[in-house]
């Protein structure tokens, strides 16, 4: 035994390890891969060995070997024995092995999931840690259904180690299984506050993460953030957070003003280089979404600006990139201001980093306008001189003609200048945009009428010289392309040339032959239209010379092209033959056929729009799927097969099935074929056969290889002689190189001259008219027929997480848990008459079965998942009848296995909850915009109520109405008895000197518009007396902020009662034990307010407090100093700020589904009630005091009972039924889930409803 | 034909890689100035065949950039496609290079990088090529502790180490391993002296050790003259 255990020690010892394996490698260098399969044996053989120590070794050795290229996901199975180990330096390996070579798709994944379940759950922390990573690498649908549960565990680990991972792990979660988000999701929001920082970073990451995909659905998380973004000092959340700001400010305009403040302070105070970075992206971001309306606006912009010329010019080029990319944004929205740093991106074309230089031209491509044009073009000319490397120079050869041609020729004024730039451009050596330029000299040729004769004049250079263009260089570039463009154009406007003979000589000429077939195809054919005008002119002159001499230069070249090798050159060259033989006959005869051969030639060439061929409505009775002629027979197809399936990859499957679909006879074919040619000849965008169209432009075949080379050696230089230069347009525009600042002087004055170069880009004048014109479109048809697309792909997982999360949460949308899953799997695994699998017996039961058992059993299992998966699919009630079907052993019914669709959605609660989030937020931003500075400076006072800000600011107006309304409802009052009138008008004195007070609406309640909020209640804060004294009045309201950080917010407003300014107003607030203040400076307990109060103004400020314990209610008392401006002394006044219990409950989550479950629950433990006999108030009075003051919500109201609901900040629920009988006698009945919360709550609301008798 | 044959490889790619779930780091690799790798971590799977196209094709990418010149380079044609960058720095004879997202900050990651490579020159005291080339598994176990799944896990340098170093001493409590590390093989068969053991390892002979029975097995230990 003994020896026996040395032996297997002593094999061990010789085994390879990795070191051994990679010094092996290593030394093996020539015969690598031979040594690398003799260890792929060895680590065969010990995989076989029970030893787990040597197995483990081997799944590390062949860890290295996949780093390398070797497929090992055969050892599947020995890699999750690896992982099974208790021992964690195995176990280790195992994970590590498994992470880099499984994928959601591995079928052995799905034995793996009690193991990793097992593992999660380890006591040693260092396990669960391992098998989060682990997981997070090859998680798939199924671990992530079964296991959601225990990472869910996991996040309330006490080790933050753990906490961090899981938070992590919850996103792939998310992403294989998306109906885990919403119940997972509160959670996950906790964990924003969690005390250690790396579990907090870790959840803004997913956070963020999940919202850049779906933004809209966390809209509602703003202010979380917001407030995350102004306390936290950790680069790596705040970078995270800011660009999660940059998704979410183009859906919301107000949440961008909101940031501007913030950002521009972080921009002003960082240090850090990639956090200032990210600042301006989102100001950036941000500035693009509110496109007006800011009035620090364009000072923003600047400080972007001015900031990433910093970047831009730091030496750091990794900055410089960065700037240059942040600049390319701000470009879009505001190019002015971008274009003051004209030289810092020119200066950038220098730079010896291609990217920078990348960067910089696109920027250029942004900056040009009608005066800069020119020299920019010019100056990238230069460079392009200097450049090094084609595929730069080929970027910018391509960049000038975007630049050039952008916007149907925008900023070009002078098309003879652009001709030139694109003769010029021809020069380049060796580029891939031959194509390019040719076909922006046809457009330019064809669109700019008044540039056709110089145009045509340079080309029939380009073509007279064309053995410069196409010389040594030539194969490996595709500029012959313009010798296709020059060849058309001479030949359509055969009449504007100075010489057409001599033009047809150079075509004729040389090395034609050489040209891919596509030109020379043009070439011949342009012949033929330089020919039909050369012999219409000369029939015209008489010049019987000229006519021979011509004719005989044709019959004797064009041999040459008849025995072409490609089929359109041959085609049309011996076309072309035969019709210049019988001219050439013709002319014996004395006949003149100049004119019929121009007809040939004629018809007028209109651009086309870009969509007018999608638009061509499909005929009636066309059917575009059928045969036009028979189906090739079987035999064919077959015979084609082989070459078919290389050709068309994809064509088979699809060619059979049309087959299967319709063979029309040779009676509906022949039928066909006439109802198309009538077609054709009624359609007037049908190339008809009678007329010879002017062939159209095809670039998209460019086959360089098969430009046949023959070297010339020419000593001839690259200027072409009579080509113009383009210095010529430079003198005459103005733009000289260098001296650009006497330059700028110059043009100053000349400006005054009224000279046209210079001076605005309004004055410049073009000089062409380009034919801007949209093209031809098929009746009916409009250019504007675009659909917006969702622009993910359609299996792009972030698709599924597009949840609304607002949404309360339905009992049944809960995770699947252990106990249920696990019979499940049970199932799965007895209906395929195996023996249950648990985790440790795996290796063992394995290792008995052959390999063909394991095969059958893949297959089975594979099956059931697959019907698993459907049933997935379904409702949950059709999935458990089919699961009954599946599985006949089952003999309990289990309810809600399947985790219903998330997006199953009571309608109602749907639509008000999304009201009220957005209230939420809305009430949000629209406090915190009434606390930016500028809205303080300017005087007029904001609303406090939480109305949306479009409401505020028809403030005035409303307020008219309302007094108008009581106005009226006074009249009518006066007419009803005098006891009632009494105390109405007692009420609306009241209400009155509120509205002088601005109180608004809030507090301005009259009996008519209770009955209207009925309808739709609002939590709107109530406002209560804080202190006054001859001077000042101060009111104060509350809201509980329902977010994750559980915060109360006061508004206190300061109300002058004085007829001289106040200023110098100072909070003392300190915190009490129970009840703290979120301060800016927690060392002090001063707030200090940073404006002074003119006679009759009001302002507000707002404070943030946390509460410890939200059952209670809590007080907090402090005191107001303040100097009246004349008096030298300060006056006090002692504060009592009030917090009752009803202040930490919100009922914005409130719905009536949510509401009749929480009481069908049984949650709610605690009851209380309490009547009051006498009521003199009306019930809609009631409810007011309720919903306003105590911050309910009503989930329902029937005749005179109603049911209401809130939620504290730390999750209590309280729930009230309140009934009101005839004889005002007032019920309200509570039921929470919290008793001293209930009681305190129950007490303060008699208290209040008391103090109002 | 060939290119064919690439084209078709390459949709396979992508289906594949639609399969998993986008991440915000695709891909880390360290490779050596001749596109050796070190390290390869693909947070996004792809075969095998196509991550060693992948790591050819950024080494191609990145190797011909001179140093002084960004760290940015704008998505190799077989990971990512627009939406992805290139992050990547050059120590001496490594490439460091992240393949990242949009979501990710560039600077950011630049930062992730020196995180990762001042914790491996802590971990093994001046790290070198050859730390990585012979540990490997090392190098991974110190990477998941900064990245999670393709997500920045942690930053914080002190804290990698401690997780590290705890995660070491675990290893050491459970007793010896001869496999992933060379000094732990000391503790093995009565402290045979290692360097012995593997020169005769390296002779290739083990195969041959191996073979002989059970009964010869004094012997063969007196001939290695403990």
């Amino acid at each position: 035994m003994a020896l026996r255990k040395v032996k297997g020690n002593l094999e061990r010892m010789f085994d390879k390890n990795l070191t051994d394996l990679v010094r092996g490698i290593r030394n093996n260098k020539e015969t690598e891969s031979k040594y690398i399969s003799q260890c792929m044996e060895e680590i065969k053989t010990e995989l076989r060995q029970d030893n787990l120590a040597v197995k483990a070794n081997a799944v590390a050795k062949l860890t290295y070997l996949q780093m390398l290229g070797y497929d090992i996901s055969w050892a599947g199975f020995n890699i999750i024995e690896v992982m099974s180990s208790p021992k964690f330096t195995y176990k280790r390996i195992g994970y590590l092995s498994a992470s880099q070579c499984f994928h959601q798709d591995t079928e052995v994944l799905m034995l793996t999931t009690n193991m990793i379940r097992k593992d999660l759950n380890s006591h040693n922390m260092y396990d669960s840690g391992t098998a989060l990573t682990g997981l997070a690498c090859f998680i798939s649908g199924d671990l992530a259904r079964d296991l959601a549960n225990d990472v869910m565990t996991l996040l309330t680990s006490t080790k933050p180690y753990l906490r961090k991972k899981a938070v992590l792990l919850l996103y792939k979660v998310f992403l294989k299984f998306p109906e885990a988000l919403r119940p997972a999701f509160p959670r996950l929001k906790e964990k924003l506050e969690d005390p250690d920082p790396g579990v907090q970073s870790a959840a803004v990451n997913v956070i963020c993460e999940l919202a850049r995909k779906n933004p809209k659905n966390y809209l509602s998380l703003a202010p979380v953030f917001f407030k995350l973004m102004t306390s936290s000092t950790n680069n790596w959340m705040l970078i995270k957070i800011i660009k999660l700001f940059g998704a979410l400010t183009p859906l919301e305009p107000r949440l961008g003003k909101k940031l501007i403040e913030p950002l521009t302070n972080l921009i002003h105070s960082t240090s850090a280089m990639s956090l200032l970075y990210e600042c301006i992206n989102t100001v950036i971001a941000v500035l693009i979404s509110i496109s007006s309306g800011m009035p620090n606006h364009n000072a923003s912009i600047q400080l972007c600006v001015q900031k990433l010329r910093i970047l831009i010019e730091d030496s750091d080029q990794n900055l410089k990139y960065l700037g240059l990319l942040a600049m390319s944004k701000i470009l879009k929205t505001h190019p002015k201001s971008v274009q003051a740093h004209k030289d810092l991106v020119l200066q950038c074309l220098d730079d010896k980093d291609e990217s920078i230089r990348l960067r910089a031209l696109d920027l250029l491509y942004g900056m040009v306008t009608k005066k800069t044009v020119m020299e920019i073009v010019r100056r990238l000319m230069t460079h392009m001189d200097r450049a090094e490397g084609t595929m730069y120079r080929d970027e910018l050869l391509q960049k000038i003609i975007l630049i050039c041609s952008q916007n149907n020729f925008q900023y070009i004024t002078n098309f003879e200048w652009y001709v030139s730039v694109l003769v010029e451009l021809c020069r380049m050596e060796g580029t891939q945009h031959g194509g390019l330029i040719a076909s922006q000299l046809m457009d330019v040729a064809i669109r700019v009428v008044a540039v056709r004769e110089f145009t045509v004049g340079q080309m029939a250079l380009l073509l007279d010289n064309a053995h410069v263009i196409v010389g040594p260089a030539a194969a490996r570039s595709s500029i012959a392309e313009v010798l296709y463009a020059a060849a058309w154009i001479c030949g359509e406007f055969s009449q504007l040339l100075a010489n057409p003979k001599a033009t047809l000589e150079s075509m004729v000429r040389g090395k034609v032959v050489s040209l891919p077939g596509h030109i020379q195809a043009i070439y011949v054919h342009n012949m033929l239209k330089l020919y039909a005008h050369i012999i219409a002119t000369a029939e015209e002159e008489d010049d019987s010379e000229m006519i021979e001499e011509v004719t005989n230069l044709l019959l004797e070249r064009l041999p040459v092209f008849v025995s072409s090798g490609d089929l359109e050159v041959q085609e049309r060259a011996s076309c072309i033959v035969h019709i210049v033989t019988y001219v050439q006959k013709c002319h014996k005869h004395g006949d003149k056929v100049g004119a019929d051969l121009a007809l040939l030639m004629t018809g007028e060439l209109n651009p086309v729009a870009p969509k007018a061929q999608k638009k061509v409505p499909l005929p009636d009775g066309l059917d575009l799927d059928a045969w036009i002629n028979d189906p090739p027979s079987e035999s064919e197809e077959e015979e084609d097969d082989a070459l078919e399936k290389e050709i068309f990859v994809k064509a088979d499957s699809s060619y059979k099935h049309r087959k299967e679909k319709y063979e029309p006879s040779e009676e509906e074919l022949q039928k066909l074929r006439d109802a198309r040619r009538a077609e054709q000849a009624s359609n007037p965008y049908y190339v008809k056969s009678s007329a010879l169209s002017s062939p159209r432009p095809n670039h998209n075949s460019i086959q360089v290889d098969e430009i046949p080379v023959t070297a010339i050696d020419l000593n001839v230089s690259l200027k072409i002689p009579g080509m113009t230069s383009l210095d010529k347009y430079q003198v005459v525009d103005g733009w000289q190189d260098g001296g650009k600042k006497r330059h700028k002087k110059q043009k100053k004055r000349s400006k005054r001259k009224g000279q046209v170069s210079s001076s605005s880009e309004e004055e410049i004048n073009r000089m062409h008219v380009v034919n801007t014109d949209i093209g031809e479109m098929p009746e009916g048809a409009h250019l504007s027929d675009d659909y917006e697309i969702d622009d993910r792909p359609e299996d792009d997982p972030h698709r599924a997480l597009d949840i609304n999360l607002d949404e309360p949460l339905s009992p049944n949308e809960v995770l699947p848990t252990r106990t249920h899953y696990e019979a499940h799997a049970q199932r799965k695994i007895e209906s395929n008459n195996e023996a249950k699998l648990i985790p440790s017996e795996i290796p063992l039961k394995m290792k008995t079965r052959n390999k063909k058992e394991r095969k059958e059993k893949k297959e089975k299992t594979k099956k059931v998942k697959k019907e698993e998966k459907k049933v997935k699919k379904k409702p949950s009630r059709d999935a458990n009848l089919i699961l009954d079907l599946i599985d006949p052993l089952k003999e309990t019914v289990i309810s809600d296995k399947v985790p219903v669709a998330a997006n199953h959605i009571n309608g109602i609660a749907d639509a008000k909850n999304k009201e009220k989030t957005s209230d939420d937020l809305d009430f949000w931003l629209s406090k915190e915009l009434s606390q930016t500075p500028e809205s303080c400076m300017d005087g007029t006072t904001k609303t406090a109520s939480p109305s949306t800000p479009s409401s505020s600011k028809d403030d005035s107006k409303s307020k008219k109405t309302k007094t108008k309304k009581e106005k009226k409802a006074k009249k009518e009052k006066d007419r009803d008895k005098p006891e009632k009138k009494l105390k109405k008008n007692e009420k609306e004195i009241d209400t009155l000197s509120r509205n002088r007070d601005e109180y608004e609406e809030t507090n301005g309640t009259v009996t008519q518009e209770v009955e209207e909020k009925l309808a739709v209640p609002e939590p709107q804060p109530y406002s209560r007396l804080l202190a006054e004294d001859s001077h000042i009045r101060i009111v104060y309201s509350t809201a509980a902020m329902d977010g994750v950080m559980s915060e109360i917010l006061v508004c206190i407003k300061f109300i002058s009662q004085s007829s001289k300014p106040i200023s110098k107003l100072q909070l003392i607030l300190p915190d009490s034990s129970a009840l703290k203040m979120i301060r800016t400076d927690p060392q002090s307990e001063l707030v200090n307010l940073p404006w002074s109060l003119d006679p009759g103004e009001s302002k507000e400020t707002q404070l943030s407090f946390t509460a410890e314990d939200v059952t209670i209610p809590h007080k907090l008392r402090g005191s107001l100093s303040y100097i009246q401006d004349g008096s030298s002394s300060s006056s006090d006044i002692s504060l009592r700020l009030e917090f009752p219990v009803t202040t930490f409950l919100s009922g914005k989550t409130a719905s009536r589904a949510t509401f009749t479950d929480l009481l069908s629950s049984g949650q709610l433990s605690a009851r209380s009630s309490f009547t009051l006999p006498n009521c003199p108030w009306s019930f809609p009075e009631v409810l007011e005091e309720l919903t306003l003051g105590g911050s309910l919500a009503v989930v329902e109201c029937v005749d005179q009972t109603a049911s209401l609901y809130g939620r504290s900040l730390h999750g209590h629920h309280v729930c009230l039924l309140v009934k009101y009988q005839a004889s005002h006698h007032l019920t309200i009945d509570g039921k929470s889930t919290e008793g001293i919360l209930l009681s305190n709550a129950l007490d303060h609301l008699k208290t209040t409803l008391m103090q109002k008798q | 034909m060939m290119c064919r044959r690439q084209l078709s490889e390459c949709q396979h790619l992508r289906c594949s890689s639609l399969d998993t779930p986008p991440t915000m780091i695709k891909a880390i690799l360290v490779f050596n100035n001749h596109g050796k790798p070190r390290l390869t971590k693909f947070y996004q799977y792809f075969n095998e065949e196509m991550q060693q196209q992948i790591i050819k094709e950024t080494f191609q990418l990145v190797s011909k950039r001179d140093d002084n010149v960004c760290n940015f380079l704008e998505g190799g044609s077989l990971i990512g496609g627009a939406d992805y960058k290139l992050i990547y720095r050059h120590y001496a004879t490594l490439y460091f290079v992240f393949c990242v997202d949009s979501s990710e900050s560039e600077l950011g990651i630049l930062d992730l990088i020196q995180v990762f490579v001042e914790t491996l020159d802590k971990c093994f005291e001046n790290v070198c090529e050859l730390d990585l080339i012979f540990h490997v598994d090392k190098v991974h176990y110190i990477l998941n502790e900064l990245v999670m799944g393709g997500m920045v896990l942690e930053t914080n340098m002190t804290e990698i180490i401690t997780r590290i170093e705890d995660q070491n001493k675990l290893e050491k409590q459970e007793g010896p391993y001869n496999s992933a590390s060379t000094s732990s093989l000391k503790a093995g068969l009565a402290a045979a002296p290692a360097r012995a053991v593997s020169a005769v390892k390296n002779m290739n002979l083990p195969q041959q050790i191996k073979d002989i029975k059970l009964p010869d097995l004094p012997a063969a230990i007196k001939d290695l003259k403990f």
